[in-house]
């Protein structure tokens, strides 16, 4: 039973990343690295805001971006970069309203260098070439052009935005930004299109959910078959992380009703630890930043506030909008600030572990990016293994606090939303409180 | 402007960080027994305080 569960889930994964069609079937790739190398196919320069004359200007000398690197690599993507010319495609659903579903697979988009249905790959990320003239269907592509375009507002102060451009048939076509449901850090914007695909941070968190599925599965098996004796196989291993959230978070944290809440609890921590822990493995299925992305953190905090709020009961909302126990004038400050207090602890919730998981990837690949600022586009070999040897270091270090990182912030997580849900269903000896003063 | 804000942000939160664990320190010296209670207060209020720093952070990341 448990090895064809085990079967199954490995049937899934493999099944998920061949749907999307040959994996190792490559295009010939003239340089476009994503990964750890410089984007030959962008320009980082500052240029003109304007139109080029066609793409004669899109040569190869890109230099290394630190910056825009960094953030393409914690961003969500359509297709798994592994290393260069080698990419594990994953399905695609784009909608647009005009002309509406595009599906497929990532790989139909020869990463960048076919527009589909004038959807385009651009750093890994579906994009569309909001033009009615240009052409439906497949389209070879010249490269795709970045541009740092400089406005000038009516105070005068000047704001740099990025823009892509699509190369093809000698003409530069704009493309729209990454759709918003692709949860692109901090980016995005109102689009022409809505991307529902399956893109990394989602194939990584069913990842997690069947992990989490059938390792629980498994480990509830075992407590029916091991019922009054001890715990045996894989049920040893998760029986002290049951306890040890039963007795040092819920318990404490929520009181007496802690067992109607500990099955949430229980879920948010392993599934945060769990993408955490992913989010460190560097290559295929793990490297995407699943708990660094404000859409998924942005979920996770909401559940937690709509749970804390349905179950709170008369004193919590006492407490919350007429204050007992103060001077009547302080009552209605109190009142703005316990119902700020409301949105502001689930808002912390969500930028905490945000930030600190997407921080903990920023340093790791800055590092790494140390080999390619020391190597000097490899033209410094000699740089480039003084990085290396640097970054390497401390990579491997930064790796060791990021475990520790993983595992704190799902505590965290965790303990805090217990603590929320303790302080809403807490019955108060409120009386005996008023009388004591 | 970013990284100067968040580089100040980060200092208040060293200092706030390393203010509870030095009081965490001396609690646990004096009450070796209630080191698990002391343990667990310790991280949620360290959590509380890197959480004003990473606002701060987040802010400064936007403002560029």
């Amino acid at each position: 039973m448990k090895v064809s569960s085990r079967f199954s889930s490995y049937l899934f994964v493999v099944v998920l990343a061949l749907l999307s069609g040959p994996v190792f079937a490559q295009h010939d790739d003239h340089g476009h690295g994503h990964d750890h190398d410089h984007d030959s196919h962008e320009q980082s320069h500052a240029t003109e805001a304007g139109e080029h004359g066609g793409c004669g200007d899109h040569t190869e000398d890109g230099e290394y971006d630190p910056v825009s690197t960094v953030m393409n690599h914690i961003a969500d993507a359509n297709e798994f970069h592994i290393w260069k010319g080698v990419h594990i495609p994953l399905p695609v659903f784009l909608y647009a309203p005009e002309h509406g579903w595009t599906t497929g697979t990532s790989s139909m988009f020869h990463h960048g260098e076919s527009a589909v249905d004038r959807y385009v790959l651009n750093h890994g990320r579906a994009n569309r070439i909001a033009d009615d003239n240009f052409p439906m269907g497949e389209v070879h592509l010249d490269g795709i052009l970045h541009q740092v375009e400089t406005t000038t507002d009516a105070k005068g102060k000047t704001k740099e935005t990025d823009v892509y451009y699509a190369c093809a048939k000698g003409e530069l076509w704009k493309l729209d930004k990454p759709s918003t449901l692709d949860g692109g850090i901090l980016g995005g914007g109102i689009t022409s299109f809505y991307d529902f695909s399956i893109t990394k941070n989602v194939f990584t968190m069913i990842l997690a959910s069947l992990l989490l599925i059938f390792i629980w599965g498994a480990v509830a098996k075992g407590y029916k078959k091991n019922e009054g004796k001890a715990p045996s196989g894989i049920q040893s291993f998760f029986e002290p992380f049951f306890t040890f959230i039963r007795d040092e978070v819920t318990k404490p944290m929520i009181g007496p009703r802690y067992e109607r809440f500990q099955p949430f609890i229980m879920t948010l921590f392993f599934f945060i630890l769990f993408c955490n822990l992913l989010g460190l493995v560097p290559f295929f299925p793990g490297g995407a930043n699943v708990t660094g992305n404000l859409a998924v953190t942005l979920v996770l905090a909401v559940l937690a506030f709509i749970i804390t709020n349905i179950h709170g009961n008369g004193h919590y909302w006492e407490h919350v909008v007429w204050m007992p126990g103060v001077p009547t004038f302080v009552k209605p400050i109190l009142t703005i600030v316990e119902v700020l207090g409301l949105f502001i602890k689930p808002f912390s919730l969500m930028i905490r572990l945000f930030a600190n998981i997407s921080a903990g990837h920023i340093i790791i690949l800055s590092l790494i990016g140390l080999i390619f600022l020391f190597g000097e586009n490899g033209n410094s070999v000699g740089g480039a293994a003084t990085g290396a040897f640097i970054g390497g270091l401390f990579t491997a270090f930064m790796n060791l606090i990021e475990l520790l990182v993983a595992f704190l912030q799902a505590f965290i997580f965790a303990i805090l939303t217990a603590s929320y849900i303790g302080a809403a269903v807490e019955e108060h000896e409120h009386n005996d409180h008023e009388h004591a003063h | 402007m970013g990284a100067i804000g968040a580089g100040i942000a980060a200092l208040g939160a060293g200092i706030g960080v390393g203010l509870i664990g030095s009081h965490a320190m001396d609690a646990i010296a004096r009450q070796p027994e209630a080191v698990g209670d002391i343990r667990n207060n310790m991280i949620v209020t360290a959590a509380l305080v890197e959480g004003a720093a990473l606002f701060a952070i987040v802010v400064g990341l936007l403002a560029g």
